[in-house]
């Protein structure tokens, strides 16, 4: 198979016997792999062990950053003697929770949008500009008014429903706007997003839920203890899930024809995407709260070194996210030291300014 | 128009006439009437605004009021006219800047201006702290920021249109995104400053009809007095500007001095409007859809009164419905952007669709 070979995908590319009919993620995509071809190209491998490397490095001082006093000494000294002590039980308590439930988050945002990209074929679409977070916040304060009682799994369900639905939504919007108008659905998701945020408001106004509807609306990892989190190992699963069909992705990312030729299932692909992209959003929002601009700054600096293949770019993807979201919490968190900043707030400003540089930099359509 | 001499010369005709016929005679008067009534509606935009502006602007003041009216007029009069400013100000300088860009889609608030305003009232607490950022003459500190938010705004209009002016979409994605960067700036400054300060920034970072800062009121209603006489004065040039920059440089307009002189005139009053409410994201938008839909003509010596009428009717006529009827008060701001919201979406698809 041809096609999954680098070379080979470009070569496709530049014959332009395609390039008439390829939708604008895919002119964005060959544009992305003539870069990696001009630039001496960074080895995946070098790449994700770099990365692991950054990450394993922020790993480190996430866990010894916080107000609380901290000692490796005396953790070292606990794991030895088989003894809990206060340094340990920190540990188990709050900062390990904290830090995976922080890499959790990061690596389910930008994978799932990675896959909202390649499933709209746009480059400039993530979880917060599809509806998809909003509706789950949507969701989730509807099923926590009209009953309070139920249990966790059952809010997240309904959260994960009501993001599928809120997605269906706009892509029945967006079906009428031609593929290479490509700004046009970033534009129209955000308004979009916007308006059920407004209708959020407006129930949680009236039935004095505001406080409650904040929690979930700006990301913030400091409630985060063991016990609280753990729902997030599920979009673990679903990372997994998304590795594991990577192919079948990058060939509904190629366009209809491509996929329909190679006997790939546009429809099912596109349903099982939206579905984990719902379901990662739901979960994320339940447990941290939304962090908006991950899912889309993220995945667009990867493909531009590593192109899209995803299979390939999957890793690097999720190691970057899980990066970037402990940078952004580590310095939440020491800006103000001892008070901390949400990590919504600190990506607010990241997010928005790499997103900004991306916009600018994208050649427009002629 | 309601002509009298009609109906009476329908009914004596009526009298020769069998009753079924009669009968289908009526009908049809009362259609014309019917039609009549809106012809003379679509043909009196200006006056029937006014006159319902002045019913709304009756409910606003005497609803509910249960005889305190010593107590209620002073009060409601100040808020009534803190809306009033609000809507003229929002209203022209969208009218204003969708004339400059030859845009109906484009809006100051759409591009972030007045998330910018927010951010610049940020920055200045954080310089200079909530204390003496409080004390200070507050038509002073209001100069200050008007000067700031022009040098910015300036900056800022710049920035959009010298790089994407070509391409709508791109400029209105970077002008929204740039808004979501300022919001996203003040909240950030708002979380180092100190708790008490952050309550000044905050009160400011959030819409709100039904508490209006009445301290501004003077000086907004003099800045509205100016700028109104600067921008009547200048709406024949506006009219020509809607034909294009070359047309319009061709046909004698000064084209730098015009543009430069509405986009004072539009920072001015979206930070006016700013700081008598705070952001509104879509409401301009709104009011300008409304008022092109209603217009006759597109001449801004009609628009301009049409625009301002209809948004203060807007924000009278719904914060009396939220506030005395609904008893909601602090919802209509949540409205406005849901409605404008959904008509910025029905612009968009229509646009498409062209």
């Amino acid at each position: 198979m041809s096609l999954f070979s680098h070379r080979a995908h470009t070569s496709v590319k530049e014959s332009s016997s395609l390039a008439t009919a390829s939708s604008s993620w895919q002119k964005r995509a060959s544009n992305g792999l003539s870069l990696t071809h001009r630039r001496a190209a960074i080895p995946p491998w070098l790449m994700n062990t770099g990365s692991l490397i950054i990450m394993g490095l922020l790993v480190l001082l996430s866990l010894s950053i916080g107000v609380a006093d901290f000692s490796w000494a005396g953790m070292l000294q606990s794991v030895i003697s088989h003894s809990a002590n206060s340094d340990s039980s920190l540990m188990l308590v709050s900062r390990m929770p904290r830090t995976i439930a922080i890499i959790l988050t990061g690596v389910a945002m930008a994978v799932a949008g990675m896959i909202i990209q390649v499933v709209l074929k746009n480059r400039f679409v993530e979880p917060s500009m599809v509806g998809a977070t909003q509706s789950a916040a949507l969701g989730l304060l509807v099923v926590s008014l009209l009953f309070p009682a139920s249990a966790l799994i059952i809010k997240m369900g309904v959260a994960t429903i009501a993001a599928v639905f809120g997605m269906m939504l706009f892509m029945l919007l967006i079906h009428r706007i031609p593929p290479t108008d490509f700004l046009m659905i970033p534009l129209i998701g955000i308004v979009f997003g916007g308006i059920i945020e407004a209708v959020t408001t407006f129930i949680a106004y009236q039935t004095e839920s505001l406080q409650m509807l904040s929690v979930w609306q700006f990301g913030d990892f400091s409630g985060v203890l063991a016990g609280r989190y753990e729902l997030l190992w599920l979009t673990g699963g679903l990372c997994i899930l998304a590795y594991i069909i990577a192919d079948k992705l990058t060939i509904v990312g190629l366009g209809d024809n491509i996929a329909l030729n190679l006997g790939i299932s546009k429809r099912q692909v596109t349903w099982l995407g939206v579905g984990m992209v719902a379901m990662m959003s739901a979960v994320v929002v339940v447990t941290v709260g939304m962090i908006p601009f991950i899912g889309l700054v993220v995945p667009n600096i990867v493909s531009r070194v590593m192109g899209d293949k995803l299979r390939r770019s999957l890793p690097a993807v999720a190691l970057l996210g899980a990066s970037a979201v402990l940078l952004c919490d580590i310095i939440g968190r020491t800006i103000r030291y001892p008070f901390e900043v949400p990590v919504a707030t600190v990506f607010g400003v990241v997010g928005t300014v790499l997103f900004l540089w991306l916009l600018l930099r994208a050649p427009s359509e002629r | 128009m309601l002509s009298p001499s009609r109906p009476s010369s329908t009914k004596s005709d009526s009298t020769h006439t069998s009753p079924a016929i009669n009968d289908q005679y009526s009908s049809a008067t009362g259609q014309s009437h019917l039609t009549q009534f809106w012809a003379f509606i679509a043909n009196h935009p200006k006056s029937i605004a006014a006159v319902i502006l002045l019913i709304s602007m009756t409910l606003f003041l005497t609803l509910n009021v249960n005889g305190h009216w010593d107590f209620a007029l002073p009060l409601r009069g100040k808020k009534l006219l803190a809306l009033m400013v609000v809507g003229y100000a929002i209203g022209v300088s969208t009218l204003l800047f969708q004339t400059l860009t030859h845009n109906p889609i484009l809006t100051p608030s759409l591009l972030g201006f007045d998330s910018l305003y927010v951010l610049l009232q940020s920055l200045l607490v954080f310089f200079l702290g909530a204390i003496s950022f409080t004390s200070i003459n507050p038509i002073a500190k209001f100069t200050l920021e008007i000067v700031l938010m022009f040098g910015a705004s300036l900056l800022l209009f710049q920035l959009l249109f010298a790089k994407s002016s070509q391409d709508l979409t791109r400029l209105i994605l970077v002008g929204v995104i740039f808004g979501v960067l300022f919001r996203s700036l003040s909240a950030l400054i708002a979380r180092l400053i100190n708790p008490d300060d952050f309550v000044v920034v905050q009160s400011a970072s959030y819409a709100q009809f039904n508490t209006v800062n009445p301290q501004l009121l003077g000086i907004s209603l003099f800045i509205c007095l100016i700028s109104g006489w600067f921008i009547w004065r200048w709406r024949y040039q506006c009219d020509v500007l809607m034909l294009g920059k070359a047309q319009a440089t061709n046909l004698g307009i000064n084209y730098q001095r015009l543009a430069f002189g509405l986009l004072t005139v539009i920072a001015v009053l979206v930070a006016t409007a700013t700081a008598l409410v705070g952001p509104v994201t879509f409401f301009g938008l709104l009011v300008c859809a409304l008022t092109n839909r209603i217009a006759r003509h597109m001449y801004h010596s009609e628009r301009l009164i049409l625009v301002s009428l209809v948004a203060m009717i807007c924000l009278v006529l719904g914060q009396t419905v939220f506030e005395q009827v609904l008893s909601m008060a602090g919802v209509l701001s949540v409205v406005i952007e849901l409605a404008g919201g959904i008509v910025f979406l029905l612009l968009i698809f229509m646009t498409q669709r062209h």
